[in-house]
């Protein structure tokens, strides 16, 4: 989140699009509410499905799943049309006047640079054009037809609301009250929160999907403000923290990357992150990159990280591809290529896409460790369970290794929220039988691994040999111990450049102000840096003092970064200092700093005259309405169909999907066509569970019991489907045996001109656990993922449906 | 059930005796159910579970989201789930947590046969006293909302006690206590109402014309109320009653029979006496004490 749970009170316009809060997260959503009858607010939802979220919104629009790009695009046309942009802003805060360089181009649904055969792009023309001062060009009387304002009318002057509605299935009347509701906020005093999650990122054009909000949150002068932001809200507890930590195949700690393996020294490394600022006076925050970097490898290496050996940089992995992630890690299983997984806290025979490739790949495993406090499916993956698991355990060679381990209330640590609080807990019990913390057994798996290393030595023993750890028990660091080395600490004496104030040697850090590129500073996690100072455990503190009722309590808790509780928090002042709204005012200049309810986002003294930008993080200092080239499939978003979809994209047949989605060849032959399968279907998570964890608590299990798929009423008719009764839902990856639960919810959507059934399949149920047992949504979702995150496409595919009877026990 | 005391009666069921109404003075409470800021999610539900410690079987999916499937005397609290198409052609999913009313004037306690099976506290919760349930089945005819359940293991008649004894040592009911959007509030029934008149001005700027307070006056009022959307049509509501009434045979039962059956049982009774002064005691053969011996055998072998 940019912002904050509570703060979401603060919005005139809720709009939850790519999520459904009310269902998946019904704690938060008392704040939704709260917007509601203490604001006025009003909650707009927009959503395959009549959801629960839908139930308490003023207004509803239905949509194909699959297409937000194209409904989000339409909605920049609308809002550029009509002119309903906070014009100072956008002048102001974004890159709507920077112009693009000459040759960049889009074409029949490609932008230039294509390259078919790697499916990729060569990104060069997607950047400025750069003046010989090094500074980016710029155009502020927006006459220039290659500023980016000028481009992204062209971009999306194609998704006219008879466009929108043709792709999507929205009707038009309905998209463009919605854009009526989102363009009212466009008001410099009033605010409209994006609340998203899954929903959006689940698709082969995911990240993008959320650009595109972003896009029009910057447009509208939402980003930064109170009541404003782009909201992600994280579906599982500390899955904020896992990607703040970088436990990711291509991350280090802080969101920093990973080196390549073409950047094989480190100032070849750092070259590509200087981030020399591309605008006069601007910040440009990752210009500390070397110290984020040298701090980490002090942290991580101890005394072996030097100068001379340029930190430990040999040291790292190098990546050959972009990142091994988890579709990647399964492909190569079922290729002989990975014959051992340890699996901590993850259960993929029922979260990850084509379970049938992802038991086949487990089957090929000379070892698999599963760590967990609860009996997963995969860990007896190898088991007969009857339709719902069948196996030849006979025929299975894998040697599984089932570690039980701890849950979060059995141990001391903190979780990261979705707004980056990062909340302590305390243990209330003991881990029952032979349980035992995550920490234990990674560590102990540490130490005889490098005991082995040690006596028999390997190809390159260094990275794990020199590893620090000077922990009071090195069988079991304690979580304080762990949190001080993300805070980090002072190596030598550390004077201030500023205030002349010393840090001494040796004591913990109170921010990231004080990391060093010299070797004289260690952070295991930059951005954590200030949560656990030499007064206290920071993130201990539960103090729920809100000194303006407005959402932001500062000694709750601590947020990353530097305790601030809304990103980009100069935004929402005007160019000369002045709150945008002044009955919800952040931060303000008051003529020598920056002060107000939350630590700025922005130098606490530097004066607005000087005309620094507020989005310090970017070289230009502006939020960015065309992405240069950071992201896989272009500077704009563009609509592509879901690699399985029942339509052609009639923006560009042509280019139908993602073209740069990674597909592997096994995968892509396992895509369903519409006439085999003709219906969409979409999955999600209902309320009474969280993801496969609950069933195995009997409240839950009672409250939702047994496994079911959601139909229309239309397509339950056609398809003889009875309220309650017995359906098969296929794809081409595998089938489910499971009740329907035929709905007015979910209506027919026309499409191109042709009616398109959605069909909603929740994706609680496996084979064990307290409730009924089912087959799981896994087994009919596709195999791919979005072009940057690879995160695989549950949100949009397709199936058949028919009626059937009771599977047949084993 | 909570420990609550006889000091604590308004009514009792069955029962000419005058409750001491020592605690009249206490405030009447009310839960208020905000229908419209309720989001199904169930923790109400989780809460009772918890909280009364039951445990009802793991059932099946029956085509909504709406589990279990009915009230029981293991589900005290229960959201149903309707899906409404309005007059626009518009969908409204309309979710209603259902489980006692705690009637100002409870059908369940006039019907109740047994003395003091069903008794009413000062502060208006209307709870049953399952020690002195006979299990007879009157409570669920003299409901006007079908809400107590039978047990088939014990016989005896369960529903919402309104949390009795979490509210008599001053804590909100779990219900109150657990649900995440606000939607079920607690405390004095005037604060209630003042609340729910609040909400109402809010839904019918929201277009929701007939949004008003159900408190139906039929049954003296209830402790629980729901604030509607559509007031007109309580119905629409997964059949919530749009004019609860109490039967009118236990109204009658109360009103005309009761007394006729009272003066039956005197009449009865004068006659024994009667006969026993003309005639003498009845005797008992020994044909009549070996049938008993025999029948009692076999309700013994009869599991």
């Amino acid at each position: 989140m940019t912002n904050t749970w509570q703060d979401i009170k603060n919005a005139n316009v809720v709009i939850v699009m790519g999520g459904n809060a009310a269902e998946a997260h019904p704690c938060g959503f008392k704040w939704v509410i709260e917007a509601k009858i203490e604001n006025g607010a009003k909650l707009v939802v927009v959503d395959p499905r009549f959801t629960r979220t839908a139930s308490v919104a003023d207004y509803y629009a239905p949509i194909r799943p699959g297409t937000d790009i194209a409904f989000l695009s339409g909605v920049i046309r609308y809002l550029l049309e009509n002119d309903k942009i906070q014009h100072e802003y956008v002048r102001s805060y974004t890159n709507a006047s920077l112009i693009v360089k000459d040759g960049f181009g889009f074409e029949d649904g490609l932008f230039t640079g294509y390259n078919e055969e790697t499916r990729s792009y060569d990104k060069t023309t997607w950047d400025y054009d750069i003046g010989e001062d090094g500074f980016a060009r710029i155009d502020d009387t927006w006459q220039d037809p290659r500023c980016v304002i000028n481009l992204l009318k062209k971009h999306v002057s194609r998704y006219t609301p008879e466009m929108v509605s043709r792709i999507t299935g929205t009707p038009q009347d309905k998209f463009l009250h919605v854009c009526e509701l989102i363009a009212s906020t466009s008001a410099p005093d009033k605010a409209m929160t994006s609340l998203f999650a899954l929903g959006w990122t689940q698709h082969s054009v995911g990240a993008q999907n959320i650009r595109n909000m972003a896009m029009v949150q910057l447009l509208l002068g939402n980003i930064g403000v109170a009541g404003g932001g782009m909201n992600a809200l994280r579906g599982h507890s500390n899955i904020q923290g896992l990607t703040d930590v970088g436990l990711l195949s291509n991350q280090m700690p802080g969101y920093m990357n990973l080196p390549s393996d073409k950047e094989t020294n480190f100032d070849v490394y750092m070259s590509t992150r200087g981030f020399k600022p591309l605008r006069p006076n601007q910040i440009s925050y990752y210009q500390n990159t070397r110290k984020l970097f040298v701090s980490f490898m002090k942290a991580l290496y101890g005394d072996a990280a030097t100068q001379e050996n340029n930190w430990a940089f040999d040291w790292l992995p190098k990546l050959d591809i972009p990142l091994y992630d988890i579709i990647k890690a399964f492909e190569m299983m079922n290729a002989g290529q990975m014959t051992g997984y340890i699996c901590q806290g993850f259960n993929p025979l029922q979260a990850f896409p084509d379970r049938g490739k992802i038991r086949r790949g487990l089957s090929k495993l000379k070892f698999l460790v599963t760590m967990d406090p609860l009996d997963t499916e995969t860990s007896r993956f190898w088991q007969d369970f009857g339709p719902q698991n069948p196996a030849d355990s006979a025929k299975i060679q894998t040697e599984v290794f089932q570690l039980p381990v701890t849950c979060f209330a059995e141990e001391n640590g903190s979780l990261v929220n979705s707004a980056r609080w990062l909340q302590w807990h305390w243990k209330a019990a003991e881990g029952p039988g032979i349980a035992r913390s995550d920490i234990w057994i990674m560590s102990g798996i540490f130490h005889r691994l490098r005991e082995l290393y040690r006596k028999e030595g390997g190809a390159f023993p260094d990275p794990l040999l020199n590893v620090t750890w000077k922990y009071t028990d090195p069988l079991s660091p304690d979580p304080e111990e762990l949190a001080k080395e993300m805070n980090g600490r002072a190596l030598a004496d550390l004077t201030d450049a500023t205030t002349g104030a010393v840090t001494t040697a040796g004591t913990l850090l109170d921010g990231v102000a004080q990391l060093r590129d010299d070797g004289t500073s260690a952070a295991g996690c930059w951005s954590f840096a200030g949560c656990f100072t030499e007064k206290r455990n920071q993130m201990a503190r539960r103090d729920a003092t809100d000194p303006r009722e407005q959402g932001i309590a500062p000694n709750w808790a601590w947020a990353w970064p530097a305790n601030r509780r809304i990103l980009y928090n100069r935004a929402s002042a005007d160019p000369a200092g002045k709150p945008w709204n002044p009955a919800k005012p952040i931060i303000a200049w008051n003529g020598t700093r920056w002060a107000g309810i939350d630590v700025p986002d922005y130098t606490p003294t530097l004066d607005p005259a000087k005309g620094a930008s507020p989005f310090i993080m970017n070289d230009e200092g502006l939020g960015r309405l065309f992405a240069r080239k950071l992201m896989a499939e272009g500077p704009f978003p563009e609509h592509y169909e879901p690699m399985e979809s029942p339509v052609e994209n009639v923006l560009h047949p042509k280019v139908k999907n993602n073209p740069a989605a990674r597909v592997f060849a096994d995968d892509r032959a396992n895509f369903g066509n519409p006439k085999n399968f003709p219906y969409v279907a979409t999955t999600y998570r209902l309320t009474e569970h969280f993801h496969f964890w609950t069933k195995h608590a009997l409240i839950n299990a009672i409250l939702q019991p047994e496994e079911f798929v959601e139909v229309g009423e239309v397509l339950a008719k056609e398809k003889g489907i009875e309220q309650g009764g017995w359906v098969k839902v296929s794809s081409k990856r595998g089938e489910v045996v499971c009740k329907a639960y035929v709905t007015k919810r979910i209506k027919p959507l026309m499409v191109d001109g042709k009616h398109t059934h959605v069909i909603g399949v929740p994706l609680h149920w496996g084979f064990t656990g307290q409730a009924r047992k089912g087959y799981g949504a896994n087994t009919l979702t596709p195999s791919v993922g979005d072009a940057n995150t690879q995160t695989p496409e549950f949100k949009a595919f397709l199936v058949n449906i028919e009626k059937t009877s009771a599977p047949v026990p084993a | 059930m909570s420990d609550l005391q006889s000091q604590d009666y308004v009514r009792r069921s069955a029962s000419t005796m005058t409750p001491p109404k020592a605690r009249s003075y206490e405030d009447q409470v009310a839960k208020l159910i905000d229908v419209s800021r309720c989001i199904g999610c169930k923790a109400c539900q989780s809460a009772c579970m918890e909280w009364n410690n039951l445990r009802q079987e793991v059932g099946h999916f029956e085509g909504s989201y709406q589990n279990p499937n009915d009230l029981s005397p293991d589900v005290w609290t229960l959201m149903r789930f309707a899906e409404y198409e309005n007059e626009h052609g518009n969908l409204e999913w309309l979710i209603r947590k259902d489980g006692c009313m705690h009637c100002e004037d409870p059908g369940c306690l006039k019907a109740c046969p047994s003395p003091g099976a069903i008794v009413q506290y000062a502060n208006g919760i209307v709870d049953f006293i399952s020690d002195k349930c006979i299990g007879c089945g009157y409570c669920v005819k003299g409901c006007p909302f079908d809400i107590p359940r039978i047990s088939k293991t014990d016989h005896k008649s369960y529903k919402c006690t309104l949390c009795s004894d979490r509210v008599s040592v001053g804590l909100e009911p779990a219900c109150v206590k657990a649900c995440p959007t606000g939607a079920i509030m607690f405390g004095a029934k005037s604060d209630m109402k003042d609340w729910a008149q609040e909400r109402i001005v809010d839904l019918k700027s929201r277009g929701f014309e007939n949004a008003g307070l159900y408190d139906p006056q039929a049954v003296g009022g209830t402790h629980v109320m729901y604030v509607l959307h559509h007031a007109d049509k309580p119905s629409l509501y997964s059949g919530l009653p749009d004019k609860p009434q109490i039967s009118p045979v236990v109204e009658a039962w109360k009103g005309i029979i009761k007394p006729l059956a009272v003066a039956g049982v005197v009449l009865a009774a004068l006659s024994g006496f009667f006969h026993w002064i003309t005639a003498g005691p009845n005797e008992v053969t020994e044909e009549d004490e070996a049938e008993g011996e025999r029948v009692l055998d076999e309700a013994e072998k009869t599991p």
